[in-house]
C-alpha cells in the first residue's frame, strides 16, 4: 500500500498515542515518546513491523506517543495507514 | 566513594556535609542534646508588629550565606516563599539556603533566584520544576530530601540551622500567637512549624489576618515568636487540593483498594483500638472508604487516624469510627473546617508524628498505613522520589516514617504505569527500605514480604492471591517490554537521607 494522503489516528490520553502520517518520496520513521529513554526501540521495532505487513516504503509517519502498550501502537497505526492509503475504502 | 547496607553508592561528602550511610532502620542511636538558639528578653511596651516583610527582614539578622524556611500547609497555593525570596534578593542577600518542610511547584517561581545566586541550596526535598532541572545540570542547586520526621529530627539535633522562619500565620495577634483554622487563607494544622517556632534563632510570623490579641486557640505561642508582619495574602487554601482527593472511579485502582482491605482484614488488625493512615490519593481513599465499610459492619471502634488528614477521616471521625486524629497537616478543606471546631481532631507536630530521635513518636503507635510508590524493587524498597525518567520530582513527606512505625504497611500501586513497569529489578532511587514494607499490593496480586510468613499463610487460605514478587516483575514485563535502562552520569545533585539522618541513597545527574 502507498500513504498518499495525509491522515491521523489515535488520541493524546495517557497510554494511547497518536500517528501523524503523510506522503513523501522516502519512508521516515519519527518517534516522540513520554518513555522515549526507555522504549524507543520497542515502539520503533513494533512500528516497523506494521510498515512491513504493510508493505509501506514511502511517507513520513510520525508517533507521539505516551506509554502505550505494544497492541495500542499496531492498532493506531494500522488505523492510520488505512486512512491514509490508496486503497482505502471507506472514507474517513 | 561509600557504599551503604542496601549497596547504593554514595559520595563520601556533599557539599561541606558528611554523608553518614543507611544501615538499617531501627538502630542509629542519636548522641548530644537538643539544639540551642539565644535567648532573648521582652519588655512591657516591646512592639513585635513591623510595617512590612523587608522590616521584618532586615529585623530578624539574616545575612548571606544563612538558611530561612517555611512551612508547606498551603502547598500549591502557597505565596510567602516565593515573597520572602524576592525580598531578600531586593535586600541584596546571597547564598541563601531554604529549608522549608516542603516545595511545590508554584515555587518554580524561585527558579530565576537560584541562578541568580540568591538561593544557593535546599535543606529539603522539592516537588516539580526545579528539582527536574537539577536533574538535567540545568540548576546548580544541591538538594538534601528529608522525610517529615527527619526534617524535624534535622532541626532539632542542630543538623540543620534555621537562622530566620518565616511562618505563614493564617490567624495572628500583633504579639505572635496563631493558629491556623480562620481567616481567608485558614490551612488548619500548623503541624510542620511547630519545629521551626522552637528551633530557628529567629521566628517571625507573616500574617494576612491581624486579630485582636489574644488569638485563640493558640497553636504557636508569642513566647516563642521574635516579629509579627502583614502582607496582603499568604496564599489560596483552594489549592491545598492539588491532586485528586476523591475516590477512585478507576477499576485498576478499586480492585487494588479491594485486596488492600482483603489484606487488612485478613492481619487481625482490625479490632477495637485499629489506628490507621492513609494519603490522599485516590487508591488511599478507596481502601479508607473499604476500612470504613468493614469497621461499621462490625462495630469497630478505632483509636485515631493520622498524618495528613482528609474529609474522609473526618467522617469517620464523626461517625465514631476512630476516637482522635491526630493532624499534622490538612490535605483539604473539610479537614481544615473540622480542625478550628472538634477538639478530637488533634492538631499535631512533625516531631510528635515522625521524629525517630525523641521519646516515642506518634507513627510508633500506628496498627497499618497505605502509602504509594512510583517504583518497588524485588527487595520491597520502594521510590517516591525520582520517576522513572531519572528526574528528582517528589518529595518523601512521611513515606519512610509511617512505614517504619506502623505494625503493617501496605503499598498500593498499579503494576504498569502507561508503559511503565512499575516492579522493577532494582529501583531508580531508594526512599524506604525494603524491610519496613510489608505487603505491596497490585491489581495483579499481592506480594507479601518474607518477614510476614504468617500474614502470608492467612492470604492463601483466604484464597487471596498471593504472589511471588519476582513474578509479578516479570509478568509486568511481558506486557510492557524490557525497558532501557536510563544514564545516569557520576555528578550527585540530590541526597536522600532516611530518617535517622543516614543517607539512603544519591540522585545523579541524567545523561541527555
Amino acid at each position: 500500500m502507498e500513504i498518499v494522503r495525509k491522515a491521523q489516528a489515535g488520541t493524546m490520553q495517557s497510554s494511547d498515542l497518536m500517528v501523524f502520517l503523510e506522503p513523501a518520496p522516502q519512508l521516515r520513521l519519527e518517534i516522540d515518546s513520554t518513555v522515549k529513554k526507555q522504549f524507543e526501540h520497542l515502539i520503533r521495532k513494533q512500528a516497523e513491523s506494521v510498515l512491513q505487513r504493510f508493505s509501506i516504503t514511502s511517507g513520513v509517519i510520525r508517533i507521539s506517543d505516551r506509554g502505550a502498550l505494544d497492541y495500542a501502537i499496531a492498532a493506531r497505526l494500522e488505523t492510520g495507514l488505512l486512512r491514509a492509503c490508496a486503497d482505502q475504502r471507506t472514507s474517513s | 566513594m561509600v557504599t551503604n547496607s542496601l549497596g547504593r553508592p554514595l559520595p563520601e561528602h556533599f557539599f561541606g556535609k558528611t554523608v553518614h550511610p543507611y544501615q538499617d532502620p531501627y538502630n542509629r542511636k542519636p548522641v548530644g542534646n537538643h539544639a540551642t538558639r539565644p535567648l532573648r528578653r521582652h519588655n512591657p511596651g516591646d512592639k513585635k508588629l513591623l510595617g512590612n516583610l523587608r522590616k521584618a527582614i532586615e529585623a530578624s539578622g539574616l545575612r548571606s550565606g544563612m538558611c530561612i524556611a517555611t512551612h508547606h500547609h498551603l502547598r500549591n497555593g502557597d505565596a510567602l516563599l516565593n515573597l520572602v525570596v524576592r525580598e531578600i534578593d531586593n535586600l541584596g542577600l546571597r547564598d541563601i539556603r531554604i529549608a522549608s518542610s516542603s516545595v511545590h511547584p508554584v515555587h518554580a517561581e524561585l527558579i530565576p533566584f537560584i541562578k541568580k545566586g540568591v538561593i544557593s541550596g535546599f535543606e529539603c526535598g522539592v516537588n516539580g520544576l526545579i528539582g527536574e532541572m537539577v536533574s538535567r545540570g540545568e540548576l546548580d542547586c544541591p538538594i538534601i530530601v528529608r522525610t517529615h520526621g527527619g526534617r524535624a529530627r534535622s532541626l532539632i539535633t542542630g543538623e540543620v540551622v534555621v537562622d530566620v522562619a518565616f511562618i505563614a500565620a493564617p490567624s495572628c495577634d500583633c504579639y505572635g500567637n496563631m493558629n491556623g483554622f480562620f481567616g481567608p487563607s485558614a490551612c488548619g494544622s500548623l503541624g510542620y512549624a511547630f519545629t521551626d517556632a522552637q528551633y530557628a534563632r529567629c521566628v517571625v510570623a507573616v500574617t494576612d489576618n491581624l486579630s485582636a490579641a489574644p488569638v485563640t486557640p493558640v497553636s504557636i505561642p508569642q513566647s516563642l515568636v521574635d516579629y509579627v508582619v502583614e502582607v496582603n495574602r499568604l496564599g489560596d487554601p483552594r489549592k491545598i487540593v492539588s491532586t485528586t482527593t476523591q475516590i477512585t472511579r478507576d477499576p485498576v485502582g478499586l480492585q487494588i483498594a479491594r485486596y488492600a482491605a482483603q489484606v487488612i482484614d485478613a492481619s487481625g488488625l482490625l479490632r477495637d483500638g485499629f489506628s490507621f493512615q492513609t494519603g490522599a490519593g485516590g487508591i488511599s481513599l478507596a481502601v479508607a472508604e473499604q476500612v470504613r465499610r468493614m469497621m461499621s459492619q462490625a462495630q469497630i471502634k478505632g483509636s485515631f487516624g493520622c498524618g495528613g488528614i482528609t474529609g474522609y477521616f473526618v467522617d469517620m471521625l464523626e461517625e465514631g469510627l476512630f476516637r482522635t486524629l491526630f493532624d499534622v497537616q490538612c490535605f483539604d478543606l473539610k479537614a481544615v473546617e473540622s480542625i478550628g471546631r472538634n477538639l478530637h481532631h488533634q492538631e499535631m507536630s512533625a516531631d510528635t508524628y515522625a521524629n525517630p530521635f525523641n521519646a516515642g513518636a506518634m507513627v510508633n503507635l500506628l496498627d497499618c498505613v497505605i502509602l504509594g510508590a512510583t517504583e518497588i524493587d524485588v527487595d520491597f524498597n520502594v521510590n517516591v522520589n525520582t520517576e522513572s525518567n531519572g528526574y528528582l520530582l517528589h518529595n518523601t513527606g512521611g513515606h519512610s516514617d509511617a512505614a517504619a512505625g506502623a505494625k503493617l504497611s501496605i503499598i498500593t500501586a498499579p503494576l504498569l504505569r502507561g508503559r511503565l513497569p512499575i516492579i522493577r529489578d532494582t529501583v531508580t532511587t531508594v526512599t524506604t527500605p525494603g524491610r519496613t514494607i510489608d505487603v505491596i499490593v497490585t491489581e495483579r496480586g499481592i506480594a507479601v514480604n518474607n518477614h510476614q510468613q504468617e500474614l502470608k499463610e492467612e492470604l492463601i487460605r483466604r484464597k487471596v492471591p498471593v504472589r511471588d514478587i519476582h513474578e509479578l516483575r516479570e509478568e509486568a514485563c511481558r506486557i510492557t517490554g524490557e525497558p532501557h535502562p536510563i544514564e545516569f552520569t557520576d555528578e550527585v545533585v540530590a541526597l536522600i537521607e532516611y530518617r535517622d539522618g543516614t543517607i539512603i541513597d544519591a540522585v545523579r545527574k541524567v545523561k541527555e
